[in-house]
């Protein structure tokens, strides 16, 4: 494999192999998913984003506390539910891109401009990334927010959710949004709606990360709401020394001391 | 799976090597030194996981040959995913796991899917068909800042009672316990079965 001959782009070689071994009945391990549920809302003077940080194979929880809201541009972050390889190589592509595209222009990028670039790009591989975003961001044009679908359709809408979590979620946008709401009403309903998705959806859970886009900037609020705090083990479990056999043992030291003479 | 301790971290797997339900071999290694501090274990299919061995050693080499320094486990867990998303519609069948210290001598353990979603964890990372059962013996055993030895006992207790429960995984099992210090690389006497 010579470096020089390296191209970008998706490679197939193990795709023929791969059906043959399934046929044989070697199943893959499974792909991580995100079941979650991600929200999106217009305010009065931005936008506020949610999710939850679950991260799930299967049935198993694979991690409880992941980061679904994405960056895109310091004007725009993105939340991805679906295939979380999809979601996090899909979101860090168009980072790039829109990076390239502000150094290029010479202007900050607009929030069209990076709706348009997921959704050619999911409607170029018909459905096959599975990545389901929120794009929400500030431009000269206002607060925007967008929902992309993996096979690239696109809506733009005040108020959006997406994600196994969506119906609970979208059940709270319904009963409780309002036109110009206030910073602290609107994050209220989004830790609301959010939390709606952690208990009522199993694909859902842990705790709510935040976003605020405003014209003057972006406030990422990490595990805003904690819901599901752990409780404090009261036992230890600490195996005494010496409770493992050991058949064999080597030692690698990785501090070489070297003699020295002071004379 | 692979643990964080105080200063330290540790990586473990067994030893089988098997088409399905027979087993051909009790002295399969799974886990690979990327440099000095760094660990890769690599569970799945067999052939996948030497592939993907001499891939990763050919890349890092090329990493420290252009820019002149070792590969920090962040980056080379982002080699990792990159290198394994390349592959999404034809994915190798393997669950990488990657420990190691950083260079200001903090522990780092990731894993990540096998088409490259990486999970940083901050407590252990599990990975392969004992999944679950490790999951479980994990969630209870681990406590925050143990020490290489303490960590030594917990990985190895987890890892012990977790494979004795899956059918195709145990045949011995191999630790390794990176400090800044040394590598402390130990055999356990597992069941044979």
């Amino acid at each position: 494999m010579p470096a020089n001959l390296e191209k970008g782009g998706f490679s197939f070689e193990n795709h023929t192999r791969n059906i043959q071994l399934e046929q044989r009945g070697h199943k893959p391990p499974k792909a991580t998913s995100t079941g979650t549920t991600i929200v999106g809302l217009i305010y009065k003077d931005g936008i506020v984003l949610g999710a939850d940080t679950r991260a799930t194979e299967g049935p198993i929880v694979a991690d409880k506390n992941c980061e679904k809201i994405h960056y895109l541009a310091p004007n725009m972050y993105c939340c991805g539910a679906g295939t979380a390889a999809d979601t996090e190589f899909s979101t860090n592509l168009i980072s790039s891109k829109l990076e390239l595209h502000r150094l290029q222009t010479g202007r900050q990028a607009r929030v069209v401009t990076a709706m348009t670039m997921l959704k050619q790009m999911l409607f170029k591989y018909q459905g096959h990334i599975g990545a389901a975003l929120v794009l929400g961001g500030y431009d000269l044009n206002g607060p925007q927010l967008y929902t992309i679908a993996p096979h690239g359709s696109t809506d733009k809408l005040p108020y959006v959710t997406m994600g196994s979590g969506s119906l609970a979620a979208m059940a709270i946008f319904e009963n409780g949004w309002k036109k110009d709401m206030e910073k602290e009403q609107a994050i209220k309903l989004v830790q609301d709606a959010i939390e709606a998705g952690i208990f009522n959806d199993l694909g859902s859970g842990s705790n709510v990360d935040v976003t605020v886009i405003t014209k003057d900037g972006v406030e990422y609020l990490r595990n805003y709401g904690k819901p599901n705090e752990r409780g404090q083990k009261e036992n230890s479990y600490k195996y005494p020394k010496g409770t493992t056999k050991i058949l064999t043992s080597k030692v690698r030291d990785l501090v070489v001391v070297e003699d020295m003479d002071l004379s | 799976m692979a643990m964080v301790g105080k200063n330290c971290v540790a990586i473990a797997c067994d030893k089988r090597f098997g088409v399905q339900a027979l087993t051909l071999g009790m002295d399969f290694d799974k886990i690979f030194p990327v440099n000095d501090k760094l660990m890769i274990g690599l569970a799945g299919l067999a052939t996948d996981v030497e592939t993907l061995h001499e891939k990763f050693r050919f890349k890092v080499n090329m990493y420290k040959l252009n820019e002149d320094r070792e590969i920090t486990p962040k980056t080379f867990a982002h080699l990792v995913s990159s290198t394994l998303y390349e592959k999404r519609f034809g994915p190798y069948f393997v669950d990488p796991v990657v420990a190691g210290l950083n260079p200001d001598g903090t522990p780092f353990i990731c894993s990540t899917d096998l088409i490259g979603c990486i999970n940083f964890a901050k407590d252990f990372v599990v990975a392969g068909t004992a999944s679950s059962m490790m999951y479980g013996m994990c969630e209870s055993l681990w406590e925050p800042d143990l020490e290489p030895e303490s960590l030594f006992e917990t990985i190895s207790q987890a890892m012990l009672n977790a494979v004795d429960r899956d059918a195709s995984s145990g045949w011995g099992i191999l630790v390794h316990v990176i400090t800044p210090e040394k590598i402390i690389s130990r055999t356990l006497r597992a069941r044979m079965d």
